[in-house]
């Protein structure tokens, strides 16, 4: 018996996002990922100061401006000819900007995101403490209108009500806590979301020591909080909903541009010396050198008029069509050596873990053996949002040692000119995972620019060969329990944390 | 008796930046203006906001529709993000009826028709902004053009901003909340309230006397006046340096960047890094310089 379910929109994610599935006896046979919302960002550049780049590109999202800020940035820098003379002060600048904005996005994505379909807020009503805070979820809960967290998908919450009622303090206290890290950027970059403070060339302000112990402190909250709340917390979830060790594999090829220039003074960002290094891996977690030329989009599936094979972004195009036989979605699809290939923490971290980092080596080894867990278990729900956790710690740990290399009152920008003619590209890791921009100038002008974000990998429909995409992928084959409230599905989807603005653009 | 004001928000072709910034309220935090009486005795209801609700797919859509039933002219439309219209809708779509997309430009029409006021949150929704910029791709338009062309006459406020500062958002609606809907005097030409958008970013900010001086920054990093380096504050509406973003941590010519002018219907059409021109600079110093350089 053939059964649909389709959601949209998908909520508690960025943007417009549609999953649709074909059920067979109770198991996912098909599933489609469609992204509903097409602005044409590349196309809005054709013509523009390239200098703009990095203004407009933050614009793709609001959630991650600062990703797409350093992508345009290091792209423009690239293009300018002076991606090897950026001072160490406009690096670690650069570092401490996009590593704040990736800690607090990390929090946002488990507390004000995800947990909701874990946790179940309505136990607040039972709360008999003194917390001011809880109790006042308890007002709000008699009051008798619990919009925004009711209706939900019912039935499956597992965890008792003390450790409810403690999530949902945990999830107040998020909103501070990420708030602050917003803060942390807004020091270095004037203001979030869409910061002014990455440029080409480098960074606009100087820093100072006030700057640097304001940074530190905020960053000890935030670390403090990822210690002894975030990993407890995604440790206790993942402990309740074990099964989610083994739903949503997905397909089991990782690719990360790597994170965090460690040098100046290269000017090739694939050879940097990075804290996170840039590699592919799959299953078998052996790690292989990244080959950006392997880089194609296709757009068998996607609402563009169709070209032969796949296009790499240098060469790529955008040009939009609704009508398009057999197309479902604005998401194009890109792929690695023509195969399909999950990008984010999760990907970050087993290039990192194959690669032979110690860190995280080490965080990753001793959350599996808490968790009793082998290896094969981060490829899952719970491995994303386990890998996700650890990513923020790791991010913070080495945030508080840059900030302390900054030298007050030296250099933080390094002059250019716009060259007639050139091409460019940057390539870093979003909080969702690799993002990369390629520019091509003509007549001091942008005359194609192309971004090829996190999630237009993870969200990318069918191939020219038939292979879904990597949500799809995690979807299909799964066991639904319950047809009116498919948990499986929001759970799995959620773990890729997709940003359909940054997908599509 | 607590009064619940029902609010649905409703993302259209946007990047979900207002609503981050919203999520940046410092006094109130979000969770005050979510959960407690915001304002003694009066809670605002969000009913639909797909990026922190929890419920999915039908049934959140379905609250839209109960609200335009059961709230009818009694609830606050919010809507950030321009609109893809006419050939183009379904460049922006949410949600099924009887198996088919709806466009956002239905949604937003059918919502509309029956709210009791509209906000329209951040520059693409004010004024069309980074979609309707350049060629347009989708045919966004602003919110108000939307409201004219269908004809559907209710209250509107422009809140703009790229994204607007959470104060500017949260601000408007406590004033409608203690004092009802702003009357004409109280907004500009273009529907924004004065009270936030009163004044030019150049009439208060702290690198002016070095503006009057005609001392001017050469490159990012330098001390002095960042309009050769393409500073929109002369033509620009908003209180930025005196409210400072971020829980007042930083703005951005705080940060040595010249402002961008985000909050303006030319957002972000004018070239970011290049120097105004033609532009009527308030009340200039003495010993200002710059006009004659232009000349």
């Amino acid at each position: 018996m053939a059964n649909k379910i389709v959601i949209d929109p998908i909520t508690r994610i960025e943007g417009h996002l549609k999953i649709e599935t074909d059920i067979e006896n109770g198991t996912v046979k098909n599933a489609r990922s469609t992204g509903n919302l097409f602005r044409g960002i590349e196309l809005i550049l054709h013509g523009r100061d390239p200098r703009d780049a990095q203004v407009i590109t933050q614009r793709i999202c609001g959630v991650c401006p600062q990703s797409h800020g350093l992508a345009a940035a290091l792209n423009l820098d690239s293009a300018f000819g002076i991606a090897g003379q950026i001072t160490d002060n406009a690096r670690i600048i650069r570092n401490l900007i996009s590593g704040a904005h990736i800690v607090q996005d990390h929090i946002l994505h488990f507390f004000h995101l995800a947990a909701l379909d874990y946790v179940d807020v309505t136990d607040v009503a039972k709360y008999e403490g003194n917390d001011s805070e809880l109790n006042s979820l308890k007002t709000f809960i008699g009051r008798g209108e619990l919009a925004p967290f009711v209706p939900r998908y019912e039935g499956d919450y597992r965890l008792s009500p003390e450790m409810n009622q403690m999530a949902c303090a945990h999830y107040i206290q998020a909103l501070e806590v990420r708030r602050m890290g917003h803060e942390m950027v807004s020091i270095f970059s004037g203001k979030v979301p869409h910061s002014v403070g990455i440029v080409p060339g480098g960074v606009t302000c100087t820093p100072t020591i006030d700057m640097m112990t304001r940074y530190l402190w905020k960053l000890r909250k935030l670390q403090d909080f990822i210690n002894n709340v975030y990993l407890p917390d995604v440790m206790a979830v993942a402990g309740a909903y074990s099964d989610y060790t083994e739903i949503g594999v997905g397909c089991k090829n990782f690719l990360s541009y790597g994170q965090f220039d460690l040098e100046g003074g290269q000017p090739d960002v694939t050879k940097r010396k990075r804290l996170y290094r840039p590699g592919v891996v799959s299953g078998d977690l052996v790690v292989g050198d990244l080959d950006v030329a392997k880089i194609a989009e296709e757009v068998t599936s996607s609402w563009y008029e169709n070209y032969e094979g796949g296009k790499h972004p240098s060469l790529g195009e955008t040009k939009p069509d609704l009508e398009k036989e057999g197309a479902y979605s604005w998401v194009k699809s890109p792929r690695y050596d023509g195969k399909v290939y999950e990008v984010g923490p999760l990907a970050k971290l087993l290039v990192a873990y194959a690669g032979g980092n110690t860190e995280v080596k080490q965080l990753v080894d001793s959350s599996l053996k808490k968790l009793n867990a082998p290896a094969s278990a981060l490829f899952s729900v719970m491995g994303r949002h386990l890998a996700r956790a650890i990513d923020a710690k790791i991010i913070a740990d080495n945030l508080e040692k840059w900030v302390l290399q900054l030298k007050p009152g030296e250099p933080v920008y390094t002059e250019y000119e716009i060259p007639e003619e050139a091409k460019g590209f940057g390539l870093t890791e979003a909080a969702r995972g690799a993002l990369g921009h390629w520019i091509d100038i003509r007549d001091h002008k942008i005359y194609n620019y192309q971004a090829v974000v996190p999630t237009t990998w993870n969200a990318s429909p069918v191939d020219a060969k038939g292979n879904p995409g990597p949500i799809e992928q995690a979807i299909i084959g799964t066991k639904i329990k319950d047809k009116d409230n498919p948990f499986e599905i929001v759970r799995i989807v959620r773990s890729f944390d997709p940003c359909l603005a940054c997908a599509i653009h | 008796m607590v009064q619940e004001v029902p609010v649905v928000w409703l993302a259209a072709s946007s990047c979900t930046g207002c609503s981050v910034s919203l999520l940046n309220s410092a006094s109130p935090t979000i969770k005050n203006v979510l959960v407690d009486e915001v304002i003694p005795g009066t809670h605002i209801n969000l009913r639909f906001h797909q990026t922190i609700m929890a419920g999915n797919g039908e049934q959140a859509v379905q609250i839209l529709e109960d609200t335009i039933k059961d709230k009818k002219d009694g609830y606050v439309l919010v809507a950030d993000g321009a609109i893809p219209s006419g050939n183009t809708a379904g460049y922006c779509v949410m949600g099924e009826r009887n198996g088919k997309p709806v466009t956002m430009e239905d949604r937003f029409e059918e919502l509309a028709r029956n709210a009791m006021a509209i906000l329209a949150v951040g520059t693409c929704a004010s004024f069309g902004g980074i979609p309707a910029s350049g060629s347009n791709p989708s045919n966004a338009k602003p919110i108000r053009k939307v409201m004219e062309e269908k004809g559907i006459n209710k209250p509107l406020i422009n809140i703009p901003g790229c994204p607007p500062h959470p104060d500017w958002i949260v601000g408007t609606i406590a004033s409608i909340l203690i004092k009802g809907l702003p009357s004409a005097e109280e907004l500009d030409d273009n529907l924004r309230p004065l009270a936030f958008y009163g004044t030019l970013i150049h009439e208060n900010c702290p690198r002016r006397a070095f503006f009057d001086e005609g001392k001017f920054a050469k490159k990012p990093g330098d001390e002095g006046c960042l309009y050769e380096l393409g500073c929109k504050g002369p033509i620009t509406y908003a209180d930025c340096p005196l409210r400072r973003w971020n829980n007042g941590t930083n703005w951005v010519i705080g940060a040595g960047s010249p402002c961008h002018g985000c909050t303006q219907p030319e957002f972000p059409n004018l070239p970011m890094y290049q120097k105004l021109v033609d532009v009527e600079l308030p009340v200039i110093g003495a010993n200002w310089t710059g006009k004659k350089e232009e000349a």
